[in-house]
Parts: structure tokens; C-alpha cells; sequence
């Protein structure tokens, strides 16, 4: 019994956990891309990558506030935006594709770089202690450790509630912004381009400007996951690679492309999910006959598994409407 | 002419193909070290990292070497992987001795100091340890306790001295590099070229062909039929993942996007796999130290030589099939307008069939030389050098075999030739940095045509 008490405590940690949020937010970025615009980007963890490390960087390195390593942390995925567009957006979409996860790539080479020790930390990274002060003195929560629904955190320090009010208020921020977007004309503009976007341009707008706009948007909020990834935790250039941009796209595609809601449940789906595989595994297969290491193992080739099926048998998602996803880039 | 008699005939010439690949492959044997990360470690409230990378004298990583680990509680053991790194996690801080086995090093390298270090090691964070190797073993010093720091400067600045002699040495490594790389683009042009996929599971077909090269290596004791063996199944990976998985897909219409993403489904799942049955570290075809070569002036191992003489005959057949076969042309054709080729009598999806069996084949080929080349390699081989065969095709031009070879050059020759004078962790960097360069100002490729665009 304990364990099964257990198990929904963990659940709903993991559900509220400021990883889960760092992956909305990232995802919702995706959808913005894909979903809305029909723009086919792999490299969403370089977007999350240059974020922290703009972030993290400016203040460990160069001793900005807050605010200021924030705004260079928008800047920096702004530029990086605009230079994967340029070359790209013109092109066919597997274009795109190719030259954003090569972008990542480039991105996480880079800040591993051994002679950037000094400036990025090199392969190890940034330690959260360099960084984190600035965010968490702008906590208005009082001292001392709050419980709610089981949960126990400290109100601002590593673990903490802080950090989580944060990660989902930029969360419900970004969702509404999008909702607000994609019903506007703007937004209208975007789905006429992934439907069809010479028709777009017969009647006077010019595709490859909002397209640019879209990809500025969503890399932004990519960014933002980044650094809501690295503040409770650490600076680390592999925690955001390959593996995180194909999860990202298994987030949106499960919770639905083209939807508002889609990133938030797929996100929190995706991390429940796989929380319960590997703790019922662990619990009722004897560790004879699997090690935990290889329970995890099984566990992502279920997950390669099941983005396969999700794709061939639901590719609008679980919220998405088929319709809404019937073109081709 | 009788449609059958043709069938049958661009059958024979596909099969008799891949015969020949099949054939040159089982000429090809040898070993080199591997691009990929293994050893990894992320620090967290309960974790402490210690860490560290051991290259050989000659800047390339040491891979397999034993490393150990003592201290407070634990005792743990490693190797390195193909990178050369290493990586151990524990969850108590303290002090760890960590050691490297000497009798693990390659012949003629020497440890320039200390075999064993003390390291300090706080939870939530890394701590390294550097073992510079030598190959002469005048230079071995007396262990000295802080002269990590130094010897880390002195082998950087060392690696970016320049020579005509390293020049030319890098020149043919970037040969070598190239080749091995072409042969896995060349599979990956062919299938963009007549599906319209991007397949990331390339570099997953590749890794499989290594992996399956050392299990039937262990199992046969013969290298050569290890590799051939490899090569036919990898082939037959081609022939049964386009049979179950991507003629079915086809046949639903599902957008080109989908596709994609069902092959980094499959990427995904091929991955965990191999670490589920192979482990998440090295894995070795050929254990013996390899023998090496100097011709020319440039060292490389007998393996090699062979890989790249059996790479450029597989190239050669394959590009001369493309042109004078009627299965070649049959693949020209749906390349060029898959509609009009079917209108015309042509059985596409036998042709993509054979494509795939082409292609699994290639890139099992590319997978048994990396092992060799690389001396090793593990579940991630093929992942880290996806990316390279991305850049390769897209910079010949999607879909052009011809503009995939040399995009392999280039990208081959980039990769070695930047590492005399940048940093070697960035060699991987810089050939995609010259991807997006050249899209900037060419974006259909080299020798992509404009109606590819847009």
C-alpha cells in the first residue's frame, strides 16, 4: 500500500516539477513552429541551450542582474533565430530541418569547448550556486518550508517553491500569449502558411517575414525553457541536446500539434508516463531478471516505440484535430 | 521488350550489386578510434561526478583503457570509451583515488606522470583528473602532485603546432574520414533521393553494422567473414525495415514530416536497444593492437588501408551500377520524377526495395570500418556521425549520389584537416558551420538543381 501512496506523491511531483515546466515551455515554442507555422525545427534544445548559457553566463561571467541576463538571454535566441532563418526559410522544409539540428550541434560544441573553462565551465558546466542568487532574491515568498497536497519545499533556495511559481507562471504566460496570437490575424496569416503558403503570398504577405517572426517566437520561448531547465538545477550543454529536441517533438505530437493545451499535457503525460513504467518495473520485476539500468533502457525503447505508433496511427495527438495537420512541408 | 524479362533482369544486376559490395566487404578488416560519448555523468543533490578524458600521444582519444576508483565506501571500474573519456558517479563526497591501469595502455605509451590521483569530489559537482599519455618514455617524469594544470596547457598548445608533415598526415586521415563517411550518405542520398525521406536512423544502421561485426567477430574468430557477415545483415536490415515499416507507410500516404519522425522513432528505439544488449561502453571488433603503416609519410593501421581500398571499390560499384544497370537508371528515373517513372512501367517500390538493401548494406559496411578505423566503437557511433552524413548530402545536393561523394570528401577533409589548428573537440563543429556557409550562398547543394528549392 505504501508504495502505491508513494507512487501518486512521486507523480504528482513530477507532474509539477520545474523540468516538466522547462519542457512546456520549450514544446510550446515547437508548436508555435511546427504546429502553427508548419516549420520544420530539430533543433529546439539549441533555442534551450543558448537561453541558459546567455542566462547563466551573463551573470556567472559578467556579473549582470537578473534582468539584464534575461534580456541578453532573449537576444541571443533572437539572433540565433534569425541566423538559422536567413539561409533557411526560403528553402524546402527539410532544409530547415537539417541546418537547425547541425545549429544545435554547433551550439553545444561549442560551450563544451575546453577553452571556454573560464566563460561556460567547459564540459562540466556552470554550478547552479554561480547563478541562481540573482533569481532567488527577487523571491517574495517569506523563509521557511511550505506544504501543499503532501508536497514539501523549501519557499525559495534549491528545490524549491519559488523556482516552480516561476516555471508555471512563464508557463500560463506563454500559453495565453499564444491563444491570444493565433486567434489574431497574425496568427491567421501563420496557419494560411502551412496550408498553403503561395496563397499567402498571392495576396500580398510576405511568407518568409512571418515565418521569420515565427521562428523569433518560438525560439524565445524555447530560451525560456533553458534557463527554467538550468535554474533549480545546473548548467549542463548535454542535458540539452539531440535527445531533448526528439522528446520535445514526441511532447507536442502526443499532446496534440496545433493545440494550445497540447504541450502542457504531453509534457506532463510524457514525464508521468515514463515515472510509472520504470517505478512499476522496479517494483514488481525481480532486479535478476532486469537492472534498473536497463529497466530505464527498456523504458526509452518503449518510448521510440511508441512515437512511431503515435505518429502512423495519431498524428494529430491527443487534444489535435487531423484536419488542422493534413500538410505537407 | 517483355515488362517481366526487364523486371528480372534489373533484379539479377541489383542482387549481382550487392553481391559485389557483399564480396568487397569481406576484403575489408581493420581498426581505429571512435567519435561518441559514453562515459557520462550529471551531477545532482546526491551525486558527485569525477571525470576525465585520456587522449594518446598523438591527440586522438584513448579508448579502453581500465580506470579505477577507491575511496570512502566505493570501489568502481571503467574504461574509457571511444572519445577517450571517462566517467564515474558516486553519492558520498570525499576524497577518491583514481587510477588507470597501466597495463591497459596501448603499445608505446607511457603515462607521463602519476598512475594514480587524489581527487577531491563534492556532491552536485565534478572534479577531474588528467592522465597525459607520452610515446617517449625518456619524457616520463617523477610523480608530481600539481602539475595537472600545466601539462593540460602544454598538450593543447602542442596539438595546434603546425607542419607540412601533420598537414599531409591529416590530409589522408581526411581521406579516410571521408570514405567512411560517403559510404553511409551515399545509402542515405539514394533513399532521400527515391523516397524523399530523411532517414535518421542512418546513423543507427551504421551502428548496427558495427555492433554485429564484433558479436559474429566473437563468434567466428575470422574478421573478414565478420564483416561480410555484418554486411549481408545489415542488408537484410534494409530489405526487412522497408518491408514492414516504410512500404506500409508509403502505401498510407503519410507526409514526408511524418515519415521523418517516425524515423527518429525508430533512431530512438534502435539506440536502447544496442545498449540494452550491448552495454553502454565500447564494444571492440578486433582486440589485437593493430599493426601500422607508413607510406608516404603517413602512419595509419593496416586496417586502414584496407577499409579505405574497400570503401572506394564499393563507391566505384555502386556509382557504376547507378549509371550503366537498368536498376541504376530505374533509380535515376524515380529520383528524378517518381510519378512519371511509375507511368513508364518502372516497379517503384522494387526499386526502393533494393535501394534499401543498397543502403542498409553501405551503411553496415561504414559501420564495420568505424569499429576498425576507430579501434571501437558503442551504441552512439552512429548518432554522433548522423549529422556529418547530413551534411555531406546536403551540401553535394539532396538526392544527387554524385553530389553526396563529394560532400563526403569535404565534410571528411574538414573534420581532420580544422583539427590542426582548432581545439579537437570542435573538428565535428566546424564541418557544420561550413554547411550553413555554403547554404547561405548555394542553398540547393553543389550539385543540387534549383527545382529542388522551395
Amino acid at each position: 500500500m505504501n508504495f502505491w501512496i508513494d507512487l501518486l506523491q512521486s507523480i504528482l511531483q513530477t507532474a509539477l516539477s520545474p523540468t516538466t515546466a522547462a519542457f512546456v515551455l520549450a514544446a510550446i515554442g515547437l508548436n508555435v513552429h511546427f504546429g502553427f507555422t508548419g516549420l520544420m525545427n530539430m533543433g529546439q534544445a539549441g533555442f534551450m541551450l543558448i537561453g541558459a548559457y546567455g542566462f547563466g553566463v551573463s551573470v556567472s561571467f559578467f556579473g549582470l542582474g537578473f534582468w539584464p541576463a534575461l534580456g541578453i538571454a532573449i537576444a541571443a535566441a533572437l539572433v540565433f533565430a534569425l541566423i538559422l532563418g536567413i539561409p533557411t526559410l526560403k528553402l524546402r522544409g527539410d532544409y530547415l530541418a537539417i541546418v537547425t539540428i547541425s545549429a544545435a550541434e554547433i551550439i553545444r560544441m561549442t560551450v563544451k569547448l575546453a577553452v571556454l573553462q573560464d566563460v561556460t565551465g567547459g564540459p562540466s558546466g556552470i554550478p547552479g550556486q554561480q547563478y541562481r542568487p540573482v533569481f532567488t532574491e527577487l523571491s517574495p515568498l517569506p523563509e521557511g518550508r511550505t506544504t501543499i497536497l503532501g508536497l514539501e519545499y523549501a519557499n525559495t533556495g534549491v528545490d524549491d517553491w519559488w523556482t516552480r511559481l516561476f516555471a508555471w507562471g512563464l508557463v500560463a504566460f506563454f500559453l495565453l500569449i499564444t491563444w491570444l496570437l493565433m486567434r489574431s490575424p497574425w496568427g491567421r496569416v501563420l496557419k494560411g502558411i502551412r496550408e498553403d503558403e503561395d496563397a499567402v503570398r498571392s495576396l500580398g504577405k510576405s511568407a518568409y517575414a512571418y515565418k521569420m517572426q515565427a521562428l523569433m517566437l518560438g525560439g524565445v520561448m524555447g530560451a525560456f525553457g533553458g534557463i527554467v531547465m538550468a535554474l533549480p538545477a545546473a548548467m549542463q550543454p548535454d542535458s540539452m541536446g539531440r535527445p531533448t529536441t526528439f522528446n520535445l517533438w514526441m511532447i507536442m505530437l502526443l499532446g496534440g500539434a496545433a493545440t494550445i493545451f497540447g504541450p502542457l499535457l504531453g509534457s506532463i503525460l510524457f514525464f508521468v508516463v515514463r515515472l510509472l513504467l520504470t517505478s512499476l518495473a522496479g517494483e514488481f520485476i525481480p532486479g535478476s531478471l532486469l537492472s534498473s539500468q536497463q529497466t530505464e533502457q527498456l523504458a526509452w525503447v518503449l518510448i521510440g516505440i511508441s512515437l512511431i505508433l503515435l505518429v502512423v496511427f495519431r498524428p494529430q495527438g491527443i487534444l489535435g484535430n487531423k484536419k488542422e495537420l493534413s500538410f505537407n512541408v | 521488350m517483355n515488362q517481366k524479362s526487364q523486371r528480372r533482369r534489373s533484379a539479377t544486376r541489383g542482387l549481382l550489386l550487392l553481391l559485389i559490395a557483399g564480396l568487397l566487404s569481406v576484403l575489408g578488416v581493420g581498426g581505429l578510434a571512435s567519435p561518441a560519448f559514453a562515459a557520462e555523468c550529471t551531477p545532482d543533490a546526491s551525486t558527485g561526478c569525477v571525470q576525465g578524458v585520456i587522449k594518446l600521444s598523438s591527440g586522438d582519444p584513448a579508448a579502453g583503457l581500465a580506470v579505477s576508483l577507491d575511496g570512502a565506501s566505493e570501489s568502481q571500474q571503467t574504461e574509457t570509451d571511444a572519445n577517450g573519456q571517462w566517467a564515474f558517479s558516486v553519492t558520498e563526497a570525499g576524497t577518491y583515488t583514481v587510477a588507470v591501469d597501466e597495463a591497459s595502455l596501448p603499445e608505446g605509451e607511457f603515462l607521463r606522470s602519476a598512475a594514480a590521483r587524489d581527487v577531491d569530489v563534492q556532491l552536485n559537482n565534478q572534479a577531474s583528473a588528467l592522465f597525459p599519455l607520452t610515446d617517449d618514455p625518456d619524457a616520463v617524469q617523477a610523480p608530481a602532485a600539481d602539475d595537472d594544470a600545466q601539462q593540460a596547457e602544454s598538450s593543447q598548445s602542442s596539438a595546434s603546432s603546425f607542419s607540412w608533415s601533420r598537414f599531409w598526415q591529416q590530409f589522408v586521415s581526411g581521406i579516410r574520414m571521408g570514405l567512411l563517411i560517403s559510404l553511409a550518405s551515399l545509402g542515405l542520398s539514394l533513399v532521400f533521393g527515391t523516397t524523399g525521406l530523411s532517414n535518421f536512423a542512418q546513423g543507427e544502421m551504421v551502428t548496427m553494422g558495427g555492433l554485429l561485426a564484433a558479436l559474429f567477430a566473437g563468434l567466428t574468430g575470422n574478421l573478414w567473414l565478420a564483416g561480410l557477415l555484418a554486411v549481408l545483415a545489415s542488408a537484410g536490415f534494409g530489405w526487412a525495415q522497408d518491408k514492414v515499416l516504410w512500404k506500409p507507410l508509403r502505401k498510407r500516404r503519410l507526409s514526408l514530416m511524418q515519415l521523418m519522425i517516425v524515423s527518429i522513432g525508430l533512431s530512438i528505439t534502435l539506440q536502447y536497444a544496442f545498449q540494452f544488449f550491448f552495454g553502454s561502453g565500447v564494444v571492440r571488433i578486433d582486440r589485437s593492437t593493430a599493426e601500422t603503416i607508413t607510406i608516404a609519410g603517413v602512419t595509419l593501421t593496416v586496417q586502414s588501408y584496407i577499409a579505405m581500398g574497400v570503401s572506394l571499390l564499393a563507391i566505384i560499384a555502386v556509382g557504376l551500377g547507378l549509371m550503366y544497370t537498368r536498376f541504376g537508371r530505374a533509380t535515376r528515373a524515380i529520383s528524378d520524377n517518381p510519378a512519371l517513372a511509375r507511368a513508364s512501367g518502372i516497379d517503384v517500390d522494387r526499386v526502393i526495395n533494393i535501394v534499401w538493401i543498397v543502403s542498409g548494406g553501405l551503411a553496415g559496411l561504414a559501420g564495420v570500418f568505424f569499429g576498425l578505423v576507430f579501434n571501437g566503437l558503442n551504441w552512439f557511433t552512429g548518432g554522433t556521425m548522423l549529422l556529418m552524413f547530413f551534411a555531406a548530402v546536403t551540401l553535394g545536393g539532396l538526392g544527387t549520389a554524385f553530389g553526396a561523394f563529394v560532400g563526403s570528401m569535404i565534410i571528411g577533409m574538414m573534420v581532420e584537416l580544422t583539427n590542426i589548428w582548432l581545439p579537437g573537440d570542435l573538428k565535428y563543429a566546424t564541418a557544420l558551420l561550413l554547411l550553413i556557409l555554403i547554404l547561405l550562398v548555394r542553398p540547393q547543394g553543389i550539385f543540387g538543381r534549383k527545382e529542388r528549392i522551395g
